[in-house]
């Protein structure tokens, strides 16, 4: 069958030679943790809103499909394709952005949302990767065609975003966007004087979010120091590990989930954590790890910039947020409302990763002949 | 569109120097992107000891959130209350109590009624009321015995739970329940010793130490008991405090009320008349009247009172009870308890002077006591010269028990007023002593009320051997402003042995009735007296107080009273 399919020119078959089936393997077993997760952890929040236990579960499950249909859709498109659908993604989703600021729905002090019939979507979860693409195709169009102020452009279209995002109020999602951007820029070339000098704005940045925003100030003093405020969640939620050990207590044994509000998204890794112990935790973090390290590695021998820069930002924005909602609960860091890619609940959040790794997939297919990619 | 743009580019001559300077940002790219590879990686790691570090070396220690939890709000068993002898008055003891989350609870109907099958007290339509509100908790019952817990379990009913408690528990409920005292069902101390050293018992570990001796504690109850049931009193209130440091060893308030189910008792039980009841006293006041007149030097026991008529003063007529009607001394006036003759005695020294030494006394005053159930004395205001005659035998003024015992005892010790205490006082401690009267006056009060019980009204009080001394009273009762004659409180004051104060005592009946064997008389001498005859053996045993010859010639002498007219 394989074999056979080798000489297959069928799209499929085409795509099933190209994409880099380890990644794409490692992302459905995210998204097969994420359904297990799902179930484990949804059910004690659900009870707690006065929903049917189930009520979360069903919805994820309505979802998983989708998103693994898109993320394979998505991965079959051709470089040029994905810029296309990056541009108008963004365009779009840059427009819902600013939709919510008039019809927006307010959950828990921030307007992030908009309805669409019963679902609501959060837009700057797509702005994410389809800005890193976007990114990526300006810096590396400056690069081989000088005349094209791509960077400006970028910069510009930067800075609109973030002025968007933080009026949100979203501090981890500005966050995130800047690292990616500023991670892009520096592999796009940027001298070594702006770097520095980016650096210590970024870092300047933070400490002014630190002053501006009350709750950032607030979740990173009770970081530096415990008994500064209520660091309940948090303890809880280390808690929750030492509970697990090895083994975990076993599926549905936690309690972490009926005592934290955010169990199911920014904590579902303390559930899996009490749950299903180190074991199932180590896997989470090594899959996390194959797929932002084997992109990477494939990158170093990718010829093409713009197809570097955008799957570079795109892991990039996918371990950076990994990273930073285990280093949350794992107290590492600051805690920090983001949700673990692929495992935490929550709709937008699903799809718009599922848009991104399809995007990193499709554009870290193999090509053949030296074509530019776009 | 940017194929088309690149072809339409590649026309232009910098081509291969573009080719060349892609190439050059491609290999500058590799390089930072490995540095970034290098980062993530490292994060990554350090996440993936984290996790290990949190699962499995930090494995089955302390959870920090109960320990913080504990800190915050670490909830300290209620101190004991122990009696002077260290025997337990109030100690705490853990049991659980049951609550449920109605929103777990799969059949609240089905929950309902086996909860109330299994447990006595539980009303299984009021359970069921609760089991269906939207709350998440609702007490089901407080305080479970370990039988009820199991039993609760072998339910297998989910969305029940235990919160564990304290329930106060007194060894000696009724006995000492107007001391002790009790606690709500949150463990807050609301009446007696539990109210007043409510913030010690909770703050503290250390047992509070009571001056109380349970043992007598328990004889006075038990003869205080035999005299109202044998005189159907309505009550009746005793207490033995230690003549030379005050402690109160003992103290009795009928009817009482078990500790342990203070819901139970009655208002009237709860009421603790020796502290908080005030009363006209009656003739047992007529102490004070003398020991006044002998401090100011306005009598002596050579001096004749006229007890052959009643005074009448405005509209009021001053009898005696049983009087002589004549010519009097003043022990005899006493020790026949005078009326009439008590108040010329009072004229003698004026109401300025009876007012001043009676708040020497601390009678005008509310009394200070370890003991939030405190009666503060009805003095009459303004003072005039009709209160100072009615005052003078005991009446139109009431004061607790308690500041009675305290003013008597002070004119009995030497002449030194001690706060009553119902601490124990630790070995040589200092404790403030005020003298109120010389020690002469004090003497001479001794020799009169021991004269009372060997040839007066309270004869029947004679303990042979413990020499007891002491004054009876009758007060009638006052009830809304008119004096009953058959509604009366009968009392008996006094101390043992006379010769040297150790114990003071005073007795009161409430409204006894006379008896066939009383010959019809439901007076302190007939009621009161007769049961201080059976205490005083019975705490001198107790207390290791041998009886001592009463006639030796010493004794004889120290107690001479010439009580005769001498014509």
């Amino acid at each position: 069958m394989m074999i056979s399919l080798r000489s297959e020119t069928s799209v499929l078959g085409r795509w099933w030679f190209t994409v880099d089936r380890w990644s794409l393997s490692a992302l459905f077993l995210l998204i097969a943790c994420g359904a297990v997760l799902a179930l484990a952890s949804t059910p004690a929040i659900a009870e707690r809103l006065g929903l049917d236990p189930f009520y979360f579960v069903r919805r994820q499950f309505a979802l998983l499909p989708v998103a693994a249909l898109s993320l394979i859709a998505v991965s079959m498109l051709t470089p040029k394709q994905v810029r296309v659908l990056a541009l108008f993604g963004f365009l779009a989703a840059v427009a819902m952005l600013a939709l919510t600021f008039f019809i927006g729905v307010e959950i828990k002090g921030a307007r992030r949302w908009i309805n669409l019939g019963g679902f609501s979507l959060q837009p700057s979860e797509f702005v994410k990767p389809t800005f890193a693409v976007l990114a990526a195709w300006l810096f590396a169009r400056q690069r081989r065609h000088p005349g094209f102020h791509g960077d400006a452009i970028a910069l510009a279209l930067f800075a609109g975003v973030i002025a968007l995002v933080l009026r949100q109020p979203d501090v981890g999602m500005a966050l995130v966007i800047t690292v990616v951007f500023m991670a892009q820029y520096f592999l796009a070339g940027l001298r070594m004087f702006w770097v520095t000098l980016l650096a210590a704005v970024g870092i300047a940045g933070g400490v002014g979010a630190y002053y501006v925003f009350p709750h950032v100030a607030s979740r990173i003093n009770r970081f530096l120091d415990p008994n500064s405020g209520d660091t309940y969640q948090v303890n809880r939620a280390q808690d929750a590990f030492s509970n697990g050990g090895l083994f975990g207590r076993g599926p549905g044994e936690g309690t972490v989930k009926s005592v934290l509000p955010d169990a199911h998204s920014d904590f579902v890794f303390a559930v899996a954590g009490e749950e299903f112990g180190l074991i199932l935790c180590l896997i989470i973090v090594g899959l996390f790890t194959f797929v932002v390290l084997r992109g990477f590695a494939r990158m170093l021998q990718e010829n093409d910039l713009f197809v570097m820069l955008a799957v570079s930002g795109l892991l990039t924005q996918f371990g950076l947020q990994a990273l930073i909602n285990m280093g949350s609960t794992l107290h590492l860091m600051p805690t920090k409302g983001m949700t673990l890619p692929f495992i935490s609940y929550g709709g937008s959040s699903l799809l718009a990763v599922s848009l991104a790794m399809g995007m990193m997939l499709a554009l870290g297919r193999k090509r053949f002949g030296a074509g530019e990619a776009a | 569109m940017a194929t088309r743009l690149s072809d339409v580019l590649s026309f232009l001559p910098a081509r291969l120097k573009i080719e060349g300077s892609a190439k050059q940002t491609i290999d500058v790219a590799r390089n930072r992107l490995l540095v970034g590879g290098i980062m993530f990686a490292l994060a990554f790691l350090v996440v993936g000891f984290r996790v290990v570090d949190l699962t499995v070396i930090n494995e089955g220690r302390e959870p920090r959130l109960a320990n913080a939890h504990r800190l915050t709000t670490l909830e300290m068993d209620r101190a004991d209350i122990v009696d002077r002898n260290d025997v337990l008055l109030a100690t705490s003891l853990r049991t659980g109590s049951l609550y449920a989350n109605p929103r777990q609870l799969l059949d609240p109907e089905d929950a309902a009624r086996r909860l109330a099958r299994a447990l006595p007290g539980v009303n299984e339509a009021e359970l069921l009321a609760r089991f269906r509100s939207e709350r998440t908790f609702v007490w089901v019952k407080r305080s479970l015995t370990p039988r009820q817990q199991a039993a609760v379990n072998r339910l297998g009913i989910p969305g029940l739970f235990f919160q564990r408690e304290e329930r106060r528990i007194y060894p000696h409920g009724q006995i000492a329940g107007h001391i002790t005292g009790f606690t709500d069902i949150d463990n807050r101390g609301i009446a007696g010793a539990e109210q007043y050293f409510d913030e010690r018992l909770r703050r503290s570990n250390e047992p509070v130490q009571l001056a109380i001796d349970i043992r007598a504690q328990h004889i006075l109850r038990e003869e205080l008991a035999h005299q109202v049931a044998e005189f159907r009193a309505i009550g009746g209130s005793a207490m033995v405090m230690d003549s030379n440091n005050g402690e109160i060893l003992a103290m009795v308030s009928l009817p009482d009320f078990d500790s342990n189910t203070p819901a139970l008792a009655s208002p009237e039980a709860r009421f603790n008349r020796n502290t908080l009841g005030v009363y006209e006293m009656g003739s047992t006041f007529k102490v004070f009247t003398f020991a006044a007149a002998l401090e100011y030097g306005t009598t002596n026991f050579n001096a004749v009172y006229d007890a052959s008529r009643p005074i009448e003063i405005g509209r009021f007529t001053i009898h005696d009870f049983r009087g002589q009607n004549r010519r009097l001394t003043m022990p005899e006036v006493f020790m026949y308890s005078s009326n009439i003759g008590t108040v010329r005695m009072a004229m003698q020294f004026g109401r300025e002077r009876q007012r001043e030494f009676l708040s020497r006394l601390g009678l005008t005053r509310a009394a200070q006591f370890e003991l939030p159930e405190i009666g503060p004395p009805i003095v009459p205001n303004p003072w005039r010269d009709i209160n100072m005659m009615t005052v003078a035998f005991g009446h139109g003024m009431a004061v607790s028990p308690l500041q009675l015992i305290a003013a008597v005892n002070a004119s009995v010790n030497g002449g030194l007023m001690v706060r009553p205490t119902l601490l124990r006082r630790p070995e040589g401690a200092e404790f403030p002593r005020e003298r109120v009267m010389t020690a002469q006056t004090s003497e001479q009060m001794r020799r009169l009320l021991r004269l009372v019980v060997e040839r007066g009204s309270a004869r029947s009080a004679a303990a042979p051997g413990y020499l007891v001394g002491g004054k009876t009273g009758t007060a009638e009762k006052n009830v809304r402003g008119r004096y009953r004659q058959n509604a009366r409180m009968s009392l008996f004051a006094g101390a043992f042995p006379i010769t040297a104060p150790r114990y003071s005592m005073l007795i009161i009946l409430d409204e006894p009735q006379a008896t066939a064997r009383t010959q019809g008389f439901a007076t302190g001498g007939w009621v009161a007296a007769p049961m201080v005859a059976r205490l005083v053996p019975r705490l001198a045993a107790l207390w290791g107080l041998p009886p001592m010859d009463e006639t030796q010639p010493q004794v004889r002498q120290q107690l001479f009273v010439n009580a005769a007219l001498s014509r």
